[in-house]
């Protein structure tokens, strides 16, 4: 086994009394695609923020690879209007970098027709793709991805995810994201991590799905999503989900793509 | 006879210092929604005056103190919860009234008080013109100096953490300018004005500029445009100079707007 990029040992984050993580251990290897999962309020996006070193751990550490390169895809980031900002500008953010290298990323992460447009006026799924080939400017080992579809539809995440194992298979980076997108999430996957201030369970999207710790979590409603899975990589037909398809009150499955990408 | 005896000369020059600093940082005032710090951190020198009147301390120091304390105290209190426009409201206006209350304590400058509520760019000395370039070229030199991180942490701290950048290191940054060009302006358009030489150039620039740096070059000469602008009509018509300074770049604003929405719309 190689060392790995970045481990997280007895993680601990604390906000007052509330206990947002308590004692995570995880570690990334390279080139690994790592999903975390878990219903709001569960501590995911802090795991990615201790990661990337803007929460400091209550107890704990992260400890790095030396030298590793870390690429970030925030949750959301709101432009204020008053902001003026085209694309290739806010890629020489902080560092100004060639012409070259921008429409490279640009390419990378399929938005390179978008350079010369304001930030302001890109769609939700446009900006999501300016993110990422933010993210890949420095060559990182490890990208980390938080709910990095919110606000797309079901085509634009799953086209999305299919951009993400491209980017993989180029610069063979390491890749950890939470979702909610669990049925095409973990179809991506090598590893899901079922994270609820504990982890819960973890393993290969297989495992994870039926064990009973996520079927707590979940339910029973995203089974018949993560059989879509099944029948596409592993003929796995045995589950049956039909009726409590869609029940699960954490998830929703097909939000209206019109009102989704309005709030972006 | 040097250029510097004319007093018109000296309250351009004035006029233009301020304007220098306080367009590109008063972007950032723009693009955080942080108007009302501004505003803030000149009530707070209002305090600063009066202290230093009182207690025959130097006025542009004590300012300085103020509006520096206020910042920070701003600060500690919205990281301990409180929502921001609360705290603002709380600090703005009780170091505005325990400052117009102080000064009638302290001495009878009840008169001299008025001009640094509306400043008074025609009596500006040349020591104090050196003051006025001194901050500005401070301020100035700051903001372009941490320009790359101010935007990355004014865009997202995440995104600036992830590039090795500490966004409470560039807060701190621009709180710390923002104390500067209050502390120096108030002298040319007064405490009660400052916050709009930081807020109406950058928003009457935006319209027009597709980059951040557009946006704060723009900002500059509008800044610069209604500093001697206003001037003039304040010669010309025998208005109060601050508060004429301040219409002149509402009026570039309301044009420059118009202008914005016919360049996007043609008729």
């Amino acid at each position: 086994m190689t060392t790995p990029l970045i481990t997280a040992r007895d993680l601990t984050i604390r906000r007052g009394d509330h206990v947002i993580l308590d004692h995570v251990n995880v570690e990334i290897r390279a080139g690994e695609i790592v999903t975390v999962v878990g219903p709001n309020g569960s501590g995911k996006s802090t795991f990615l923020r201790a990661l990337i070193g803007a929460i400091r751990p209550s107890s704990g550490s992260i400890e790095r690879a030396p030298g590793l390169r870390i690429g970030y895809v925030p949750q959301k980031l709101a432009i204020d209007h008053s902001l003026p900002l085209t694309v290739r500008r806010f890629l020489e953010l902080p560092h100004r970098i060639g012409r070259t290298r921008a429409n490279q990323v640009l390419a990378q992460a399929g938005a390179e027709a978008l350079a010369d447009r304001q930030m302001v006026d890109l769609s939700g799924g446009q900006f999501q793709r300016v993110l990422l080939a933010r993210a890949l400017l420095e060559q990182p080992r490890l990208l980390l991805l938080d709910e990095a579809t919110q606000g797309l539809d079901q085509p634009g995440a799953a086209a999305f995810y299919r951009r993400i194992e491209e980017v993989r298979r180029e610069i063979g980076c390491a890749i950890v994201m939470v979702s909610h997108d669990l049925h095409v999430v973990m179809a991506a996957s090598d590893r899901v991590i079922c994270l609820n201030g504990h982890i819960c369970c973890e393993g290969t999207p297989a495992i994870v799905a039926d064990a009973p710790e996520y079927r707590a979590l979940f339910g029973t409603g995203t089974k018949g999503a993560l059989a879509l899975y099944r029948h596409e990589h592993t003929h796995d037909h045995d589950h049956d989900h039909g009726p409590e398809h869609g029940s699960d009150p954490h998830h929703h499955h097909s939000p209206d793509p019109a009102s989704e990408d309005a709030q972006i | 006879m040097s250029l510097l005896d004319d007093f018109l000369v000296r309250a351009a020059l004035a006029g233009l210092g301020v304007a220098l600093a306080a367009a590109p940082l008063g972007c950032f005032v723009v693009w955080r929604r942080m108007a009302y710090f501004g505003e803030a951190t000149a009530h707070a020198a209002v305090l600063g005056v009066a202290l230093a009147l009182g207690l025959g301390l130097s006025v542009m120091p004590s300012v300085l103190a103020a509006a520096l304390l206020m910042a920070l105290l701003v600060s500690t209190m919205t990281g301990r919860g409180f929502a921001m426009d609360t705290a603002l409201g709380v600090m703005s206006h009780t170091a505005l009234a325990a400052g117009l209350v102080a000064v009638t304590l302290l001495s009878d400058v009840r008169l001299d008080l008025m001009a640094y509520l509306f400043g008074d760019i025609l009596a500006v000395t040349a020591s104090d013109l050196g003051v006025i370039w001194g901050g500005a070229a401070l301020v100035l030199g700051l903001t372009i100096w941490r320009w790359s991180g101010l935007l990355l942490s004014t865009l997202n701290p995440d995104l600036a953490r992830a590039s090795g950048i500490d966004p409470r290191r560039e807060e701190l940054v621009l709180t710390l300018a923002l104390a500067v060009v209050v502390a120096v302006a108030i002298k040319v358009v007064g405490v009660l004005l400052i916050a709009s030489l930081l807020v109406i150039p950058p928003a009457a620039a935006r319209p027009l500029a597709r980059t951040p740096e557009a946006m704060a070059l723009g900002a500059v000469g509008v800044g610069a445009l209604s500093a001697l602008g206003g001037l003039w009509a304040a010669y010309q018509f025998d208005t109060p100079t601050g508060p004429s300074i301040v219409c002149i770049a509402a009026l570039l604003f309301l044009v420059l707007t118009l202008a914005g929405a016919l360049r996007r719309h043609p008729a």
